[in-house]
C-alpha cells in the first residue's frame, strides 16, 4: 500500500473503515447520513467507487460539494423511495438508523435500492446503558450516545437482539456482522450471544435480501 | 483583435456588438419546435480561454432572460463588465486557464443572433412578429449547431443560471452523450403558474405601449421604451427579495428630506427601478422580449416526455444544481423536484441550497459558498473527465 493510502486509512474513523473495507473496489455506493463525506471521499479516491451521499445537514452537504463529493441534501426517512430497486450495489447507514421516524421502513428501503446494506448503530444494550438506568436511574449517556434525553437526535434506540429480531420480521438476510467498540475497532464476540449485547458499544450488520 | 481607434466615436455596429458570429442553416434548416423551419439563422457568440487538442474541456455557458453572450468581457452597448465576469476568468469558478468558455446570445436574442430585430433574409425587412414562437428546446437546437461547427463532440459542461438553467437541463435531457456535466442553478424544469404571470404583466406593458406598433415599431423608426421599461422594473422585482430591498433601500428618500406629495420618485427603491428600467432599454429589443419570455413559459421538461425521471432516463451526465434560499421565483422546491426525479434514476447529482438574502439575482453575484461549491464541482469533474489542472 502507498504511504498515500496508509495516510488516508489514518485519518478515518475506525468504524468507516471497517465499512470501507467491506466494499468492493468500483461498486456503486449510496452512503446515506454522510456527514462531511470522510468515507466517500476515502472510497472514490482509494478504490474507485462511484458514490453517491445523502446528509440531513445543509453545511455538510456543502462541505462535500465543495469537496468535489456528489451529495445532496435529504432525509432517510422521505427521501429513499424515490430510488429505483438495485440502483446501488451497496447501501450504507452508519449511526443515522436510531435518528429516523421509522427504522423498519428505512430498513426495507435500504436492502430494496442497495443489493447489500451496511448498518451500524450503538447498541442500548450495552452495559454502561443498562447501569445507567437500573443502578443511577438516569436515561443513558455514553461516549456513543452523549447528548442528554432532551436534546437528543435518537429517538430509536434499539439493542442488537432487538435488531436482529427486525432483521428477521422483514426476512432479511444477515451477510456478515461484527461488534465493534466505541471507536470503531472490531472486538471479536459473535453477535447471537448476550455476551455480544451487554459488552459491544456498537454493532454492524451487512444486510441483504432473502 | 483590432485596437479601438480613440478618434472613433461612430456609434458600433451591429456586428461589432456582437463578437463573433456564424452563420449555419447551409448543413440543413433549423427545426423549431413550432414545426417551422429556418434555412438560415446566426448565432453570435463569444470565447475565453483556449480549446485543448482533443477538444474535451469546452464549457458552454448559457445566458438567462435579459442576458448575451457578453459573459466575460466588457458590454459593448453599455462598456460594464460582463455579466459573469464573477465566474470566467484566470482563476475564477470557470477557470479560463483550464476551461475553454463558450457564451451564446439564444436564438430569439438581440445581440446579433437570429431574432425578431434581425432581417429576415427572406424579405430583407426585420422579422418583427413574423419571427416563429420558439422555444428553450430550440435555443439549445442552434446552440448545438455553434457546437457542431467548433467541432466539439461533447460539452465538458453546460451551466447557467434562470433561463441558463433551463437550457442547461436541456441540454442534458436532449444530447446526454454530448454533455459531461451539467449545472442548472436557480432553475426549475418548468415555468411556475406565478412566473407565467408575471411574464404577462411584461407582455401587456410593452404591447399596451403606442409606441410597440404591433410590433412593428421599426417601421415607425420608434421603440416601445416605456412598456418595456416597466416590464423590466416589474420582472426586477421577482429577482430580488423583500429582505435584500428591506436592506438596501428601505423606506429611504431618493435624494431629498421629507415626501413630495407628488408622484416624483420620492423613494430610493421606485428611483433605482426606474434607473434599471431606464438603462434597460437601451441594449434591450422589446420583441426580443416577448418571445424569450414566451420560451420559458412554454418550457415544461415533464409535459415533454411523459414524466420527469423520463426527460432523464439513464443518463449519464453528472448534475449539480444550485438554488437560494431567499429565491422566490426558482424557489428551492424547483430544484428539489429535479433532484428527485434525477434519483429515480440513479443519476450522479449534487444539490446545494446557499443561504442568501440576495433572492434569484444571487447566481449573478459574488456569493463565496455559491462559488465554493462550483469549484468543488468542477474540479472533481474535470478531473473525472481528466483534464489537465491549470
Amino acid at each position: 500500500m502507498s504511504p498515500a493510502a496508509d495516510l488516508a486509512r489514518a485519518a478515518l474513523r475506525a468504524d468507516l473503515l471497517f465499512i470501507a473495507d467491506l466494499i468492493e473496489p468500483g461498486a456503486r455506493v449510496l452512503d446515506i447520513g454522510c456527514g462531511d463525506g470522510a468515507l466517500l471521499h476515502y472510497l472514490s479516491s482509494e478504490r474507485g467507487v462511484d458514490g453517491r451521499g445523502i446528509e440531513i445537514s445543509q453545511t455538510g452537504v456543502n462541505a462535500c460539494v465543495s469537496h468535489g463529493l456528489s451529495v445532496i441534501q435529504g432525509n432517510a426517512d422521505t427521501d429513499l423511495n424515490d430510488y429505483p430497486d438495485g440502483a446501488f450495489d451497496y447501501v450504507v447507514l452508519s449511526r443515522t438508523l436510531q435518528a429516523t421516524r421509522n427504522p423498519r421502513e428505512v430498513l426495507a428501503q435500504l436492502v430494496r435500492i442497495g443489493r447489500k446494506a451496511i448498518v451500524t448503530f450503538p447498541n442500548f444494550g450495552y452495559w454502561r446503558v443498562r447501569w445507567n438506568l437500573i443502578a443511577l436511574g438516569r436515561m443513558p449517556t455514553t461516549r456513543l450516545l452523549a447528548d442528554p434525553w432532551y436534546s437528543t437526535e435518537n429517538i430509536h434506540l434499539c439493542t442488537i437482539r432487538d435488531f436482529m429480531q427486525l432483521c428477521d420480521d422483514l426476512g432479511l438476510r444477515t451477510e456478515r456482522q461484527a461488534i465493534l467498540n466505541h471507536t470503531g475497532h472490531n472486538i471479536k464476540f459473535r453477535s447471537t450471544s448476550r455476551f455480544a449485547n451487554f459488552f459491544g458499544e456498537q454493532a454492524l450488520f451487512m444486510l441483504s435480501q432473502r | 483583435m483590432a485596437v479601438a481607434d480613440p478618434m472613433d466615436v461612430s456609434p458600433l455596429s451591429e456586428s461589432a456588438a456582437a463578437g463573433q458570429v456564424v452563420e449555419l442553416g447551409a448543413e440543413g434548416p433549423l427545426r423549431l419546435d413550432s414545426g417551422t423551419e429556418l434555412s438560415r439563422f446566426s448565432v453570435a457568440y463569444q470565447t475565453y480561454g483556449v480549446l485543448n487538442a482533443d477538444k474535451s474541456n469546452a464549457v458552454l455557458v448559457c445566458h438567462a432572460l435579459t442576458g448575451d453572450q457578453h459573459a466575460a468581457n466588457a458590454h459593448p452597448l453599455t462598456q460594464k463588465p460582463g455579466w459573469w465576469d464573477v465566474m470566467i476568468g484566470p482563476g475564477r469558478p470557470l477557470d479560463t486557464n483550464r476551461y475553454f468558455v463558450i457564451s451564446t446570445n439564444v436564438l430569439g436574442g438581440c445581440m446579433g443572433s437570429t431574432g425578431p430585430k434581425e432581417i429576415n433574409p427572406d424579405t430583407d425587412k426585420p422579422w418583427g412578429l413574423s419571427f416563429p414562437v420558439i422555444t428553450i428546446g430550440d435555443m439549445v437546437r442552434a446552440q448545438a449547431r455553434l457546437i457542431d461547427y467548433l467541432g466539439i463532440d461533447q460539452l465538458f459542461c453546460v451551466i447557467g443560471g434562470s433561463m441558463g438553467g433551463m437550457q442547461a437541463l436541456q441540454w442534458a435531457s436532449a444530447y446526454p452523450e454530448r454533455v459531461f456535466a451539467s449545472v442548472p442553478i436557480a432553475a426549475a424544469s418548468r415555468h411556475s403558474a406565478q412566473n407565467i404571470a408575471f411574464h404577462e404583466v411584461g407582455r401587456q406593458a410593452i404591447m399596451a405601449d403606442r409606441d410597440w406598433h404591433a410590433g412593428e415599431y421599426h417601421t415607425h423608426n420608434t421603440t416601445p421604451r416605456a412598456g418595456l421599461a416597466v416590464a423590466r422594473m416589474a420582472a426586477h422585482i421577482t429577482y430580488l427579495s423583500e429582505a435584500a430591498l428591506r436592506r438596501k433601500f428601505g423606506r429611504k428618500l431618493q435624494d431629498r428630506e421629507r415626501i413630495t406629495f407628488g408622484f416624483d420618485a420620492d423613494f430610493q427603491v421606485e428611483s433605482y427601478l426606474r434607473h434599471q428600467g431606464m438603462t434597460f432599454v437601451d441594449r434591450f429589443d422589446a420583441n426580443s422580449y416577448l418571445y424569450i419570455t414566451r420560451a420559458m413559459d412554454y418550457f415544461d421538461l415533464a409535459a415533454e416526455h411523459g414524466s420527469l425521471p423520463a426527460a432523464f432516463k439513464k443518463t449519464p451526465v453528472r448534475f449539480c444544481l444550485v438554488s437560494f434560499t431567499s429565491d422566490w421565483l426558482f424557489p428551492t422546491a424547483d430544484s428539489r423536484e429535479v433532484v428527485k426525479a434525477l434519483n429515480a434514476e440513479a443519476a450522479n447529482v449534487s444539490f446545494v441550497e446557499v443561504d442568501t438574502d440576495k433572492g434569484h439575482d444571487a447566481f449573478l453575484l459574488d456569493e463565496p459558498e455559491f462559488h465554493k461549491t462550483l469549484v468543488g464541482f468542477l474540479n472533481g469533474a474535470a478531473d473525472r473527465r481528466g483534464l489537465k489542472k491549470p
